[in-house]
């Protein structure tokens, strides 16, 4: 009892942005909407919201990597790729019964993680730092995407799994819930959006207590100053490592909700403009916060939505537009700007009453 | 196949590989060897080139002419952004890597907007000749004298000219260079321009041999991070070097394998020279200075 006390009282603290009581009662409301959000809407509506929250775990997964840890990965689509191919392999292989789709789950999440493993040692124990890092996880996305692209031919196949090249594969089973008396199925409406709900507010408060544990704390002090975070005794490359795989399997948990989601993964969501977008997401928003990362992706990814309905040639050109304004004016964010703005408007309220 | 064929098919195949590596890495070398600044709209650039060369020479003006307007307009274009973008920018890498990844969506997208899916194209001059059965293109061999002429141009163009010696001048200690009189607003101007100017000419001499579209600059890409993550800072002591050790493990991925397994054969020489080198192949040769 006394342990989860403890986790709680890391849910605010120095490294993310909103505390107190006012804090918490908005968090509370928003939920209770967030729940209650179905019962007003259709189906259609919603399962298109399920598609908003798949793509907020990529940009959390962004936002720890880079506003965080400091180090700019182009590589998240890359794991995102890996995590919804491998679900599709598992689940068209084995099935969906005795609820195999959330083992597949996990596995899928687990190879990503791996993969990063891999990767990951051999970045930052090369000492790969800075621009550098973003290029080699560039390199590595478009040759993923690449290889993938032209795995068109029938000798290209997993078990009974056609990886399809460019076309990409299809028709995975959606998550099931095994159940007494009928497997539950979560089809991409009401079912889903509970389950992905779920799942994302437990990831957004697991990562809120992760960063404000002693180890957020390092790597924060790590992407402020690597040299005197190393002279304070900390093994730099094994906390950026350790952050890079978290990262890379909350990037595969969005790719296999992806792929359950749509029932399709292909190569292009992992090319250059799939990779640019959770930038984008992550920039505007303000990178170096977990809920305006969040509240920032949602509103972008809304925004990008609603442009592409009026005129979708012009939505890149806009998204490149926006972010280029954004490095160059707000450069911490957009919404982290306007929730400093908040903040210190309350404060100096409350002074003023004292 | 008796040897010499064999032979000369092998050292064809490197040259070819070295010319693209070489002379798509170039421009982004220039630009990150001297000001630290990674151009993801690199591709961009030399998309712009190849676009005005094929636009100039369906208006009528000879190849040469045309892959010269290229790199010219390309290198205009580079300083107006450099004026308008990078220059904000100088002390924060990470955020530049960005802005001008949002440069890179917004001219690929903008082209195929404004320009269409694809743009008619131009032949490749000179035709082709015969070693033992095989055919080979002239072009490619054009190609790989030019990549050579522009690793000699930029080494006497930063060694043997006074511009050079203020851009070196700047790179080394900026603050030094600026007290002693040196503008290196300019300095860094001029030398955004010219990387953008050598990624339009390699756009301009391989118009010939590509299809025309948008996303060119992709293909480009890749292979330009790759050498000059293997390079390292410097132009000469790293991309030319970088650009003969690649252009060997691809031409014979490629040759084994097919294409694809070229481009990994890439990515995996790069991964594990970044473990073993981390400062690329300059960074080595010059260990001794620094």
């Amino acid at each position: 009892m006394n342990g989860f006390l403890a986790l709680c009282r890391r849910l605010e603290g120095p490294q993310t942005a909103g505390r107190g009581p006012a804090f918490w009662i908005v968090f509370a409301i928003v939920l209770a909407i967030a729940c209650a959000y179905p019962l007003f809407s259709d189906g259609y509506t919603v399962g298109n919201t399920v598609y908003f929250f798949i793509w907020v775990f990529i940009a959390l997964s962004l936002c720890l990597i880079w506003g965080y840890g400091g180090s700019l990965s182009f590589g998240q689509t890359a794991f995102f790729g890996i995590g919804g191919y491998s679900y599709g392999i598992l689940t068209l292989n084995f099935g969906s019964a005795y609820g195999f789709t959330w083992i597949a789950l996990l596995l899928a999440i687990a190879l990503a993680a791996l993969f990063a493993l891999l990767l990951g040692y051999f970045m930052f124990f090369g000492r790969i730092a800075g621009v550098f890092l973003g290029i080699v996880t560039l390199a590595v996305t478009l040759m993923l995407e690449r290889f993938m692209a032209q795995t068109a031919g029938p000798e290209w196949h997993i078990g009974v799994a056609r990886l399809n090249g460019f076309n990409g594969m299809s028709a995975m089973p959606p998550l099931t819930i095994p159940w007494p008396g009928g497997d539950i199925v979560l089809f991409a409406d009401i079912g889903l959006y509970y389950a992905v709900l779920g799942l994302l507010v437990v990831v957004y408060l697991g990562l809120r207590i992760l960063m404000n544990s002693a180890f957020g704390n390092v790597i924060v002090a790590i992407r402020e100053n690597p040299e005197r975070a190393e002279m304070l005794g900390y093994d730099v490359r094994k906390y950026q490592l350790i952050t890079f795989v978290i990262g890379a399997a909350l990037a595969g948990l969005s790719g296999v909700l992806y792929t359950v989601w749509g029932q399709y993964i292909t190569p292009s969501s992992m090319g250059m403009t799939a990779a640019a977008l959770p930038l984008i997401w992550v920039a505007v928003g303000g990178r170096s916060d977990l809920t305006s990362t969040l509240v920032g992706t949602l509103m972008v990814l809304a925004a990008f939505q609603a442009l592409t309905i009026y005129g979708s040639q012009y939505a890149l050109v806009f998204m490149g537009v926006l972010l280029v304004l954004t490095v160059l004016i707000a450069p911490n964010g957009l919404v982290l700007g306007v929730m400093n703005l908040i903040s210190q408007l309350v404060a100096r309220r409350s002074n003023g009453d004292a | 196949m008796d040897i010499a064929t064999l032979a000369f098919s092998a050292l064809y195949q490197f040259g070819d590989a070295f010319a693209f590596l070489v002379l798509s890495a170039c421009g982004l070398a220039v630009i990150f060897g001297m000001m630290g600044v990674i151009n993801l709209a690199h591709g961009e650039f030399i998309m712009c080139g190849a676009y005005v060369t094929a636009s100039t020479v369906h208006a009528g003006l000879p190849l040469p002419l045309g892959i010269m307007t290229g790199a010219i307009v390309a290198a205009l274009v580079g300083a107006l952004v450099e004026l308008v973008v990078i220059r904000h920018l100088y002390d924060r890498p990470l955020d530049t890597i960005v802005a001008t990844w949002g440069l890179s969506l917004i001219v690929t997208q903008g082209t195929l907007i404004m320009v269409g899916s694809t743009m008619a194209g131009v032949g490749t001059p000179f035709g082709s000749f015969q070693v033992g059965g095989y055919s080979y293109s002239i072009y490619r061999l054009v190609l790989f004298a030019s990549a050579l002429g522009v690793l000699g141009g930029l080494y006497m163009l930063f060694n043997w000219t006074r511009f050079g010696v203020l851009a070196r001048a700047t790179i080394q200690v900026p603050h030094m260079a600026a007290a002693l009189g040196v503008d290196t607003r300019l300095v860094y101007s001029l030398t955004f321009a010219c990387g953008a100017g050598l990624a339009g000419l390699a756009g301009g001499l391989y118009a010939p041999t590509m299809t025309l579209v948008p996303t060119m600059g992709a293909t480009f890409i890749m292979e330009a991070f790759v050498t000059v993550v293997i390079g390292g800072a410097d132009v000469f002591l790293g991309t030319a070097p970088a650009g003969g050790v690649l252009a060997v493990v691809k031409s014979a991925m490629t040759s084994w394998q097919g294409q694809l397994f070229g481009q990994i054969g890439l990515l995996v020489a790069v991964i594990i020279v970044v473990r073993v080198l981390p400062k690329g192949i300059s960074g080595f040769l010059l260990r001794e200075r620094t």
